[in-house]
């Protein structure tokens, strides 16, 4: 199911220079702002639950996945290149299957370690807001490599539709709608880092076994369906 | 022996048809898919290549399914026509992920490579390389796993003179080795100094299907449409009507000249000086008006 090469040459295009720039650029923001709320505020659990919640799981993982899960294919669907993928001996899932495997992997790398490393600047992983937080944004890189790698395969703006779905509905909406929030990939990832904390500071407004069952539902059906659509991909001539 | 057949194949984008009830067969040797631009030759190369499914009709590989079969590229070889190949990656590493792909090793990379003589280059950066270059490059990725099919789309295009005779020498020797291989262009010459069979197609429809030499004669053979200006048009016109080799004369009174259709072109390229001399006119003008490859293709169509 895993293709090493496929895997090889996913990464080199995620990990190019002006990716890998825009990749990084985020989590060090992240970490330059919790070290700037460290100095002025102190060590305040909900204020790092806050940073964490707000900027880390609300905002940088769903675009970190947006910028991974799309760019994992997306650009070479573009170009045309994936005709060397395409005409080889490989299922299409298998390739679909590698190139998850790396976004889901990239997104974590990029999102979930710098969210732990915030979090002990914040308040020193205090009521285990650290790694509930990051244990929370662990499940959503998933979630999220997925839903964008499909849209990455089957759309040519999947980088605006991506990042319309991550901040306009998780984040504004999310906040705003109640009912957004049952249909939201952060609130079923805090459902799980809820559990993890298991005080007051982390809240989802999505039981554990609902949350689970849509990640799960969301991940493995995003997967199939972007097996499904590359088989059918049709590269039209320059006609 | 591997034999591409298409069947009453079509294909339609929304209302527009790209291809039209293409039935045609591919066999050992070189073909040439000879066409203008915009003709369908791209659109009939992805459907052979299984990049696209016919609306209508089959393509098949010794009988097997092309579309939705991933297998089947085991025996298929491809040199798009796109540009874009993993530009951050080297001729070698290139040419090593397309093997690695096809469940080969460095040998079978290293091997390609020398087949298309780009040693000398492998570890420079594709981004790096001149388009003759890349063609080679993405040629070593397509003969990679040593395929019985090989199609490649407006192979010779950018490329100069040199580069096209390595091509073109490196694609006779594939064809003499036994190999079906299939490119399209929309250039004749290029056609003529290597195809063995041709098939054009024009305007999505399948015009043509032959030796060269047939089709050749065919394009040289159609009536041919001159515009002459002389000393005296209607004595001329009176001359050259008198001969079987001219079908109409038109005298143009706005344009000072004349309309004439030859139908046969190398008698009447005799005739005319040999005329215009024994009656003492001095020939002013003389072009062909028809000679673009669009009308010589639309002949053929009606041919």
């Amino acid at each position: 199911m895993y293709d090493p090469t496929v895997a090889r040459l996913t990464y080199r295009a995620l990990l190019g220079r002006r990716r890998a720039l825009i990749l990084g650029a985020l989590p060090l923001l992240l970490i330059v702002i919790s070290l700037a709320v460290r100095a002025l505020a102190g060590a305040d659990d909900q204020t790092a639950a806050d940073v964490l919640g707000g900027l880390a799981l609300a905002t940088m993982v769903p675009i970190i996945g947006v910028i991974a899960g799309t760019g994992a294919i997306g650009p070479e669907i573009d170009d045309g290149s994936v005709v060397y993928l395409l005409s080889k001996p490989i299922k299409r899932p298998t390739i679909i299957y590698t190139k998850l495997i790396v976004a889901i992997a990239v997104t974590m790398v990029f999102s979930a370690v710098p969210t732990l490393i915030a979090g002990f600047i914040l308040n020193g992983n205090g009521q285990q807001v650290a790694v509930a937080y990051t244990v929370a944004a662990l499940v959503a890189s998933i979630a999220y490599a997925a839903l964008f790698l499909l849209l990455g395969t089957v759309s040519r703006h999947a980088v605006v539709f991506g990042l319309v779905y991550a901040l306009i509905w998780e984040a504004l909406f999310g906040s705003l709608v109640p009912g957004a929030r049952t249909l939201s990939v952060q609130q079923w990832s805090l459902a799980v880092a809820e559990k993890v904390a298991g005080g007051e500071l982390v809240t989802s407004d999505v039981g554990l076994t609902t949350a689970t069952v849509a990640l799960a539902a969301v991940t493995v059906l995003a997967t199939w369906y972007a097996g499904q659509k590359l088989r059918t991909l049709t590269l039209a001539g320059e006609e | 022996m591997t034999t591409l057949s298409i069947d009453h194949v079509s294909r339609w984008f929304g209302n527009v048809v790209a291809v039209n009830d293409v039935t045609m067969t591919i066999g050992p040797g070189v073909t040439g898919l000879l066409g203008p631009n915009g003709a369908g030759k791209s659109t009939l190369i992805n459907m052979m290549a299984g990049f696209l499914a016919p609306s209508t009709g089959t393509v098949t590989l010794d009988g097997e399914q092309v579309w939705r079969n991933e297998k089947i590229y085991r025996h298929i070889g491809i040199v798009p026509e796109r540009e874009a190949m993993y530009d951050f990656l080297t001729g070698r590493e290139f040419v090593l992920a397309n093997a690695e792909l096809h469940g080969l090793g460095a040998k079978a990379a290293q091997k390609a490579l020398a087949t298309v003589e780009m040693e000398y280059a492998q570890d420079r950066k594709i981004a790096t390389y001149s388009k003759g270059m890349r063609q080679r490059v993405k040629m070593a990725s397509a003969l990679v796993h040593d395929p019985s099919l090989l199609l490649l789309d407006e192979p010779f295009n950018g490329m100069d003179p040199r580069q096209r005779m390595q091509l073109m020498d490196l694609l006779r020797r594939m064809g003499d080795e036994g190999r079906t291989v299939l490119f399209s262009s929309h250039i004749l010459e290029e056609v003529e100094q290597l195809a063995w069979h041709i098939e054009v197609v024009v305007a999505g429809r399948h015009a043509a299907s032959g030796d060269f030499r047939r089709i050749r004669r065919l394009m040289t053979d159609r009536p041919h449409r001159y515009l002459v200006r002389s000393s005296d048009d209607r004595a001329l016109a009176a001359a050259l009507i008198a001969d079987p080799s001219t079908s109409g004369i038109e005298v143009d009174v706005t344009e000072g000249a004349l309309r004439i259709q030859a139908v046969d072109f190398g008698r009447f390229t005799a005739l005319l000086p040999k005329v215009a001399r024994e009656h003492g006119i001095r020939l002013l003008t003389v072009s062909p008006s028809d000679e673009s490859l669009e009308s010589v293709f639309s002949y053929l169509v009606a041919a």
